[in-house]
C-alpha cells in the first residue's frame, strides 16, 4: 500500500506543462486586431480571404464586421471611421478585383494621411506568379499608394507583421498600410507567442528629436512680426494638438486660416479664425498671404490648390514650417525656419517663447476683406433673393439646426467647396472630405464609417448628383445595418465644378457635364430608406429639420440653381492675390 | 543646373524595396542612369548606389522621399567630386588575337586589364575605372574582334561620410545614439546628410 501511495505522490509533483494552443494564421489575424483594440471592420469576402472570414464567424462578440456593397465602399468607410475617431480604420478584401477595388481609397488615404490597415487575401503561395484565379500583384500595384505594404506567405510572420502595420499606419505622418496574406498562410496552424505591440522599427523614425535652437529662431521671428499669419492643416487634428494650437495663436494674437483638411481643428467662431485658404477659400486669407511678414504653417503641405502660383506666393514673407514629415519642409515653399516634429510637442515649446500680443490692426485688415466678401459673395449665397435655391442656403439651415455640432461629410465638387466655406464647426474631427485626391463617391461610404466611430453624433453627408451616383450601392449597406446617417443631395443636374471651369475657361463649351439622375427618393425607398425631394425655399427648413429629427437614415434631395458658380476663386495658374470675387 | 549625382541608400533587405525606390524616380519621369544594389558590410543591410542627372533641388527632394520610406535607413546624395567611384568592365576577345598580336597584349597591359578566364578560343579581361576609360578600351579592342562586352553599375565611396560604418552598426541597437536619430538635414543643409 505504501508503495502505491508514493507513486501517487510522485504523479502529483509532475508539473503540468501547458501545451501552447496552435491556431490558424487566420485566427492570429483576428487575435492581432483584438489586441490592437479594433472594434469595427469594413469588408467584403471572397475566395482567397475565406479562411479569415471563417475565423471571423467566431469573433462576432469582439469584432463587428460591416459587409459593404463594393470594396471601394469598404475603404472609404474605414477612412471615415479613422477621420472621425482618430483611430486606425480596418478593411478586409479578397485577392484580385477585391484588392484592386481598394486602390482609389488607398491613394486617397495616402495623400490625406489617414491611418488604415487593409488586409487582402492572396492565392496560395505556390500559385504566385502562375496567373491563378483572382491573382493580382497587389503588392506592386499598391506600392505607390501605401505607406508600407507586405506580403505574408507564412503564418508565423502574421503577429509581428500586423503589429508593425498598426505601428506604421498610426505613427509619424499616418497613412495606409496593406498586408497581403496568401491563403496557405491563413490556413496554416502555428503556435504564436503572446502578441506584443510594435514600438520600434530601426529604419523608421516617426518621432524626431526637437531642436530647440529652431524653436527659438521661430519664436524670435514671430515676436518681431508686425503681420504674422498662421496657416493650419490636418496636422493639428492628426497630432491631437487642437488645444496646443489654440493656446499658440491666442497668446500671440495670430490670425489663423485653415486648409480644407484643417477645417474643424479650430472652432469656426473663434475670433482668430479668419477663414479658409486656397482656390475657393476666403478673400482675406488669400490676399493677405501676399502681405504678411511672417507666415507660420502648421501641419500643412502647401498644396497647389492652397498656394496658387508658387513664384508669386508670399515672396515677401519669412516662412516658418512645422511638420512631422521632413520631406514636406522646403518641398513647395522655401522655409526660413523648418521645425521638424509633432506639433503636439513643438507648439507648446514655441508658445512658451512668445510674447503676448494682439495685432489688432492686422486683424482688422482681415475683417475689412471679410466685409468685402460678404457683400460681394456671401450674402447672396446664404440669403439668395433669386427664385432658385443656392447650395449656401442649404448649409446655412443645417448650421442653424445643428448648431455646428454635426459631423459633416462631403464629396467632391461645388457642394464640397460651398459646404467647407459655410458649414460651422464647434468640435474637431467633424469635417470629413476627400481633399488631396478629390475622390468623387467618397462621401456616402465615409459617412457610414464616421457614424460607426461616433454613433451619438449626427452625421450628415452632403453630396452632389455626380458623386452620389458613383457609390450609390452603399445605400444597401445603410439599409442592412440601419446606419443612421443623413444624406443631402445638392442636385444641380450638372457635374457642377467641371461645368464652372468650362464656363470660365473653355467658353461655355459644356462638354459631357450634363448628367441625369434617377428619382433618388424612389431609389432610397427601394432600400427602405426614407426620403424627400425639395424644390421650394419654403419647404427647405422644415424638410431639413424633419430629416435631422428622424431616427433612421434619411435622404433629402435638394434641387439647386443649375448654373451657379463657387466664388471667390483663384484661377489655376494665378497668384493668391489675384483671387476673383465674381 | 542639371548635373550627375550619386545617391547612396542603406536599406533593410526586403522583397519589393527595389520597386519602392524605383517608383520614386519613375513617378517624376526621371531616368536612372546606373543602379547597383548589394549587401553592405553589415549583415541584413543593403546598399544601393543610384546615378541620375538632375538639379540639386530635385535630388534633395528625391532623397527625402527615399528616406521617408519605412524600410530605408539612410539616403545621401553627392556630386562627382564628393565621391570616389568605379565601374567594372569585362571584355571577351579571341585568344589568338592576343597570342598572335603583340600590340593587343601591350594595349591590355596599358589599360591595366587583368585576364580572369583564358580558354583556347577566347579570353576574358577585366578592368575597372571611370566610364571613359572602360569605353576607350572597347574602342581599342573592337578592330581585334571583340566578342562581348559588359559593364557593371557604378559603386561609389563617399569621401566625406565620416565613418558611416559606425553609424550603421548603431542602427542595430534598439536605442541608437543621438547621431543616428538626429535631425541633421535641418541643421546642416550644406552637408551630405539629408536627414
Amino acid at each position: 500500500m505504501a508503495t502505491v501511495a508514493v507513486t501517487t505522490e510522485r504523479q502529483d509533483v509532475i508539473p503540468e506543462i501547458p501545451v501552447p494552443a496552435a491556431i490558424s494564421g487566420a485566427t492570429s489575424v483576428l487575435e492581432a486586431l483584438v489586441a490592437e483594440g479594433v472594434d469595427t471592420i469594413f469588408g467584403y469576402p471572397g475566395g482567397a480571404i475565406m479562411p479569415i472570414y471563417d475565423a471571423l464567424y467566431d469573433y462576432a462578440a469582439q469584432l463587428e464586421h460591416i459587409l459593404v456593397r463594393h470594396e471601394q465602399g469598404a475603404i472609404h468607410a474605414a477612412q471615415g471611421y479613422a477621420r472621425a475617431s482618430g483611430k486606425t480604420g480596418i478593411v478586409f478584401a479578397t485577392s484580385g478585383p477585391g484588392a484592386t477595388n481598394l486602390v482609389t481609397g488607398l491613394a486617397d488615404a495616402m495623400i490625406d494621411s489617414t491611418p488604415l490597415v487593409c488586409i487582402t487575401g492572396q492565392v496560395y503561395a505556390h500559385l504566385l506568379g502562375t496567373d491563378a484565379f483572382q491573382e493580382t500583384d497587389v503588392i506592386n500595384i499598391t506600392t505607390p499608394v501605401t505607406k508600407w505594404n507586405y506580403q505574408v506567405t507564412d503564418a508565423s510572420e502574421i503577429p509581428q507583421v500586423l503589429a508593425r502595420a498598426f505601428y506604421i499606419a498610426g505613427s509619424g505622418r499616418p497613412g495606409p498600410v496593406l498586408i497581403d496574406i496568401t491563403k496557405n498562410a491563413q490556413l496554416q496552424m502555428f503556435t504564436p507567442a503572446a502578441y506584443t505591440k510594435c514600438t520600434h522599427i530601426r529604419s523608421y523614425r516617426p518621432t524626431p528629436i526637437i531642436r530647440n535652437n529652431y524653436i527659438a529662431e521661430a519664436a524670435a521671428l514671430i515676436n518681431a512680426a508686425q503681420k504674422p499669419f498662421v496657416l493650419f492643416g490636418q496636422g493639428v487634428i492628426l497630432g491631437k494638438a487642437e488645444d496646443e494650437f489654440k493656446a499658440f495663436i491666442e497668446k500671440a494674437g495670430l490670425p489663423a486660416a485653415w486648409t480644407l483638411l484643417g477645417l474643424s481643428a479650430l472652432p469656426t467662431d473663434h475670433p482668430l479664425n479668419v477663414g479658409m485658404l486656397g482656390m475657393h477659400g476666403n478673400y482675406g486669407p488669400n490676399v493677405l498671404t501676399n502681405e504678411c511678414d511672417v507666415l507660420i504653417a502648421v501641419g500643412m503641405r502647401f498644396d497647389d490648390r492652397v498656394t496658387g502660383r508658387l513664384d508669386k506666393y508670399a515672396r515677401q514673407a519669412r516662412v516658418i514650417h512645422l511638420d512631422i514629415d521632413p520631406s514636406e519642409i522646403d518641398k513647395n515653399v522655401k522655409t526660413t525656419v523648418g521645425i521638424w516634429g509633432d506639433c503636439k510637442v513643438t507648439l507648446p515649446l514655441l508658445t512658451a517663447l512668445l510674447e503676448p500680443r494682439s495685432h489688432k490692426q492686422w486683424l482688422a485688415q482681415f475683417n475689412t476683406c471679410r466685409k468685402a466678401e460678404e457683400e460681394a459673395v456671401i450674402q447672396n449665397e446664404l440669403y439668395p433673393t433669386g427664385e432658385q435655391l443656392s447650395m449656401g442656403e442649404v448649409i446655412r439651415h443645417i448650421n442653424e439646426l445643428t448648431g455646428g455640432e454635426a459631423i459633416i461629410v462631403t464629396d467632391v465638387g461645388q457642394h464640397q467647396m460651398t459646404t467647407s466655406r459655410y458649414a460651422r464647426f464647434t468640435k474637431s474631427k467633424s469635417n470629413i472630405t476627400s481633399g488631396g485626391l478629390g475622390t468623387m463617391g467618397f462621401a456616402l461610404p465615409a459617412a457610414m464609417g464616421a457614424r460607426f466611430a461616433e454613433p451619438d453624433r449626427p452625421v450628415i453627408a452632403i453630396i452632389g448628383d455626380g458623386g452620389i451616383q458613383m457609390t450609390i450601392q452603399e445605400l444597401g449597406t445603410i439599409m442592412q445595418y440601419g446606419i443612421n446617417i443623413k444624406i443631402v443631395i445638392l442636385n444641380n443636374q450638372y457635374l457642377g465644378m467641371v461645368r464652372q471651369w468650362q464656363q470660365l475657361f473653355h467658353e461655355r463649351r459644356y462638354s459631357f457635364v450634363d448628367i441625369t439622375s434617377p428619382d433618388y427618393v424612389q431609389v432610397a425607398k427601394g432600400y427602405h430608406i426614407d426620403g424627400r425631394k425639395v424644390e421650394q425655399r419654403e419647404e427647405l427648413h422644415g424638410a431639413l429639420s424633419h430629416m435631422l429629427q428622424s431616427d433612421s437614415a434619411y435622404l433629402l434631395e435638394v434641387m439647386v440653381a443649375r448654373e451657379h458658380n463657387v466664388f471667390p476663386m483663384v484661377p489655376q495658374g494665378c497668384s493668391v492675390a489675384e483671387i476673383r470675387l465674381c | 543646373m542639371k548635373r550627375e549625382y550619386t545617391i547612396t541608400v542603406y536599406t533593410e533587405n526586403q522583397v519589393g524595396l527595389l520597386n519602392r525606390i524605383a517608383i520614386i524616380f519613375s513617378k517624376r519621369k526621371i531616368n536612372i542612369i546606373s543602379l547597383n544594389t548589394s549587401p553592405s558590410e553589415v549583415s541584413g543591410i543593403h546598399r544601393f548606389t543610384i546615378v541620375i542627372q538632375e538639379t540639386e533641388e530635385v535630388v534633395m527632394k528625391l532623397v527625402r522621399q527615399i528616406e521617408k520610406q519605412v524600410d530605408i535607413l539612410r539616403a545621401f546624395f553627392n556630386t562627382e567630386d564628393e565621391i570616389v567611384w568605379q565601374e567594372m568592365a569585362l571584355y571577351k576577345v579571341p585568344t589568338d588575337a592576343i597570342a598572335e598580336k603583340v600590340k593587343v597584349e601591350r594595349l591590355l597591359r596599358e589599360f591595366g586589364a587583368r585576364a580572369v578566364a583564358i580558354r583556347k578560343d577566347y579570353t576574358v579581361f577585366e578592368t575597372t575605372g571611370h566610364r571613359e576609360e572602360t569605353d576607350r578600351l572597347v574602342a581599342v579592342l573592337e578592330p581585334f574582334g571583340l566578342i562581348e562586352f559588359v559593364r557593371s553599375a557604378r559603386v561609389a565611396i563617399i569621401k566625406a561620410s565620416d565613418g558611416f560604418h559606425e553609424r550603421l552598426r548603431d542602427f542595430e541597437e534598439h536605442e541608437p545614439g543621438q547621431e543616428v536619430v538626429e535631425n541633421t538635414f535641418l541643421g546642416e543643409k550644406e552637408k551630405v546628410f539629408s536627414m
